[in-house]
């Protein structure tokens, strides 16, 4: 039986090639690119005093109508549900949280920005992906990248909840409410119901040393390139709030990693990040590498049409060819269809 | 012919049924109301658990066995196959049903789980899984509707079921094919999570040879038992060409299982004394190389006695094959976030009352249905 049933896949693959060359083109994935208007944020670490203002406000701004933490009740999600109702002391991103500022520290832990006898401060949250992997795994669109400015939005009455996006994101992003019975996955949506109004978002607005600034993604790369070349010890124009900014915060450079996290990560991202600590110290995972993660899902997705037809054929023409056989067999039974 | 009157239906074992059904139930509405973080042990590190890991991969793995026979019968026309096909279409019809009820239950908003056939998104295998299970769950019901249509003569409507059976198996041997690799392609997407004890671009592929191997233990399984239950012989030449099939598959598997480990991990992960390595031995060394042993030999693969144990050994294997995938081979990458899983009480309650109904329903199917053939 396994020999034949091995014939029988033999048989199918063997079609399934030859179907292959012609199918494919048509099937084949929109190359990703960045999107024409795409907007980001630079968060530089070495400019970063961990005070958390961009938490902090980041809360409020988003539980507002439309914000990313918008509740029925329009009130800030409280990480504790205690009558101290402190929500500036998270320990992770959560369905409560969607920006954190985390502490790395070695040694004495005296030196800012160093890795040995050091510390630094990092911001995580959504990257927004050039090509991410949460919306290449939604199975019914409910996350969605915003095909002008790249931004990664969020559906929330299409989402059936299966999770699959927190099982996909390398970075570990969206959280789901598992606490309630009417759910949602909760992300950063890079304050996009701010831009209505004309604003941006608010963990840049309301970042007092420029440590994180929102701008266009082109503009953003430019000015880490610039960060990047700028020698330790001489000073620089930091923009605070947007890159364009006139506001400026002059001060010495510290010297950087030579590398701007998300540049090409997963196929890069809209949210990059410059630090004087190697980024594995800040918990990015390490096994993340520049392959964009739908690429590889998609690869064997476009061969399911051509698998169907494949498996059609064989099926019908290994039918007709053993039918013979069945007629000969049956004859003088009783039938049992 | 008259069918199963020799069943009796109500035994102790059907009230155990019937009580783990209604604490499934009830189990089943406290989720819907109160939401999954009441009835779960799940988290943000561990998104799917074990329903996502037993119920719905494990339950679709179990159904292997009626493409398998689908397959054998109708498109192979292996005639000495037949009297098994209908209790192995119904077996795979109901460990879909299984595996629909969980996902009903484990999506976050269970009264949504039609949007996939309105919202589509072809880069996502789950949407692809969806339009499978959905096609496929209804081809079953299709392909088991004779014997009830049988029963209550509607005379008409069987044969035009008759007429499209053959349509309707090579298009159900096509869907599953392709569902049970696309379950393993699910997991592509998470190369950086996943142990690579397990990760690989074949995963699909993996996905479908186990299923094969399973498909067949689980055919003999069912022809054993339902020999038993009617006392009638079944062609032991069924059985060694059953048991032929598991071996060639299982050996093919294990195959590429050991490249696959050489090529992407090595050695060391599976000596690094972590849940991982321990799942990993715990799923080859049981499910696939001592099945292998047992069915080595043409003497082996004659003694019935000797077939059942392997076939069990097949078919918890690849359960636990799939446990792994979904839960453990991610396990390192949680506790390394401080995270941890395991079911709760409630959570593998609900699979048992889910487990139960399903038997009940086969119980009742070989009660009042010609579920069997006559021999």
């Amino acid at each position: 039986m396994a020999l034949n049933r091995r014939e029988f896949l033999k048989i199918s693959a063997g079609s399934g090639i030859l179907l292959a060359s012609d199918l494919s083109p048509s099937l084949a994935s929109e190359p990703k690119s960045l999107p024409p208007e795409a907007v980001g944020i630079l968060y530089d670490a070495t400019l970063c005093i961990g005070c958390k203002s961009c938490m902090v406000n980041c809360k409020k701004y988003n539980s507002m109508p439309k914000g990313a933490l918008e509740q029925e009740y329009g009130e800030i999600p409280y990480e504790y549900q205690s009558d101290l109702q402190i929500y500036d002391a998270p320990i992770d991103l959560s369905a409560k949280t969607l920006n954190i500022i985390k502490t790395y520290t070695n040694g004495t832990g005296l030196n800012k920005d160093q890795e040995i006898d050091g510390f630094s401060f990092v911001k995580q949250h959504c990257l927004h992906c050039v090509d991410p992997a949460c919306v290449s795994v939604c199975p019914v669109a409910a996350l969605f990248k915003n095909p002008v400015n790249g931004i990664v939005g969020y559906d929330k009455d299409k989402c059936i909840g299966c999770r699959y996006c927190q099982v996909a994101c390398p970075f570990q992003i969206p959280k789901f409410e598992f606490e309630s019975a009417n759910p949602k996955i909760v992300k950063c949506q890079l304050c996009r119901h701010r831009y209505a109004e004309g604003k941006y978002a608010a963990c840049c607005e309301f970042c007092p040393t420029g440590a994180s600034i929102f701008g266009k993604v082109t503009e953003l790369k430019a000015e880490a390139a610039n960060r990047l070349a700028a020698q330790p010890g001489t000073e620089y124009a930091y923009p605070v709030k947007t890159v364009d900014s006139a506001e400026k915060s002059v001060r010495k450079v510290s010297g950087y990693v030579d590398h701007v996290y998300g540049l090409t990560e997963a196929g890069g991202t809209q949210y990059m990040l410059m630090s004087g600590v190697p980024f594995a110290n800040l918990g990015f995972n390490p096994a993340i590498n520049d392959q964009a993660y739908p690429d590889i899902t998609w690869s064997y997705i476009k061969k399911v049409p051509v698998l169907i037809v494949a498996l059609l054929t064989a099926g019908t023409v290994i039918h007709l060819k053993t039918k013979n056989r069945k007629e000969k067999s049956t004859k003088g039974e009783s039938g049992q269809e | 012919m008259k069918p199963g009157h020799e069943i009796k239906l109500w035994t102790l074992n059907t009230t155990c049924l019937v009580i783990f059904i209604i604490v499934g139930i009830i189990g089943m509405g406290y989720r819907l109301i109160h939401g999954l973080g009441a009835v779960t042990n799940l988290n943000d590190l561990y998104p799917w658990g074990f329903w996502l890991g037993f119920d719905v991969l494990g339950g679709v793995a179990m159904a292997a066995g009626g493409f398998i026979i689908a397959c054998a019968v109708y498109i192979f026309n292996w005639e000495k196959y037949k009297p098994i096909s209908r209790p192995a279409i119904l077996t795979a019809f109901l460990g879909y049903l299984m595996a629909v009820v969980a996902l009903f239950l484990d999506i976050g908003h269970p009264f949504r789980l039609w949007h996939p056939t309105i919202m589509w998104q072809v880069h996502s295998v789950m949407w692809v899984v969806a339009i499978h299970v959905i096609l496929y769950t209804t081809t079953l019901a299709i392909e088991s509707s004779p014997m009830l249509l049988e029963k209550t003569g509607m005379k008409t409507t069987l044969k035009l079921v008759n007429k499209i059976m053959i349509g309707a198996v090579i298009f159900g041997v096509m869907l599953s094919t392709l569902h049970q690799a696309s379950l393993g392609a699910v997991f592509l997407i998470a190369p950086s999570k996943m142990s690579p004890l397990w990760y690989t671009h074949f995963l699909p592929y993996m996905f479908l040879i186990s299923a094969v191997a399973m498909g067949m233990a689980m055919v003999s399984t069912e022809a054993m038992l339902s020999a038993k239950a009617f006392n009638h012989k079944i062609d032991r030449e069924i059985f060694s060409g059953l048991a032929l099939g598991t071996f060639r598959t299982l050996a093919l598997y294990l195959a590429l299982k050991v490249f696959f480990l050489l090529k992407n991990a090595g050695l060391a992960p599976l000596m690094d004394n972590t849940l991982e390595s321990g799942m990993y031995l715990f799923e080859v060394i049981l499910g696939i190389v001592a099945p292998l042993l047992l069915l080595a030999n043409k003497k082996g693969r004659t003694d019935l006695s000797n077939i059942m144990l392997a076939n069990t050994l097949v078919i918890a294997g690849v359960l636990i094959n799939r446990l792994n995938v979904c839960l453990f081979s991610m396990d390192q990458y949680a506790v390394t976030k401080g995270y941890g899983y395991f079911p709760s009480i409630m959570e593998l309650l609900i699979t048992l009352g889910v487990v139960s109904l399903g038997i009940f329903i086969f119980k009742l199917a070989a009660r009042y249905l010609p579920l069997f053939a006559k021999v």
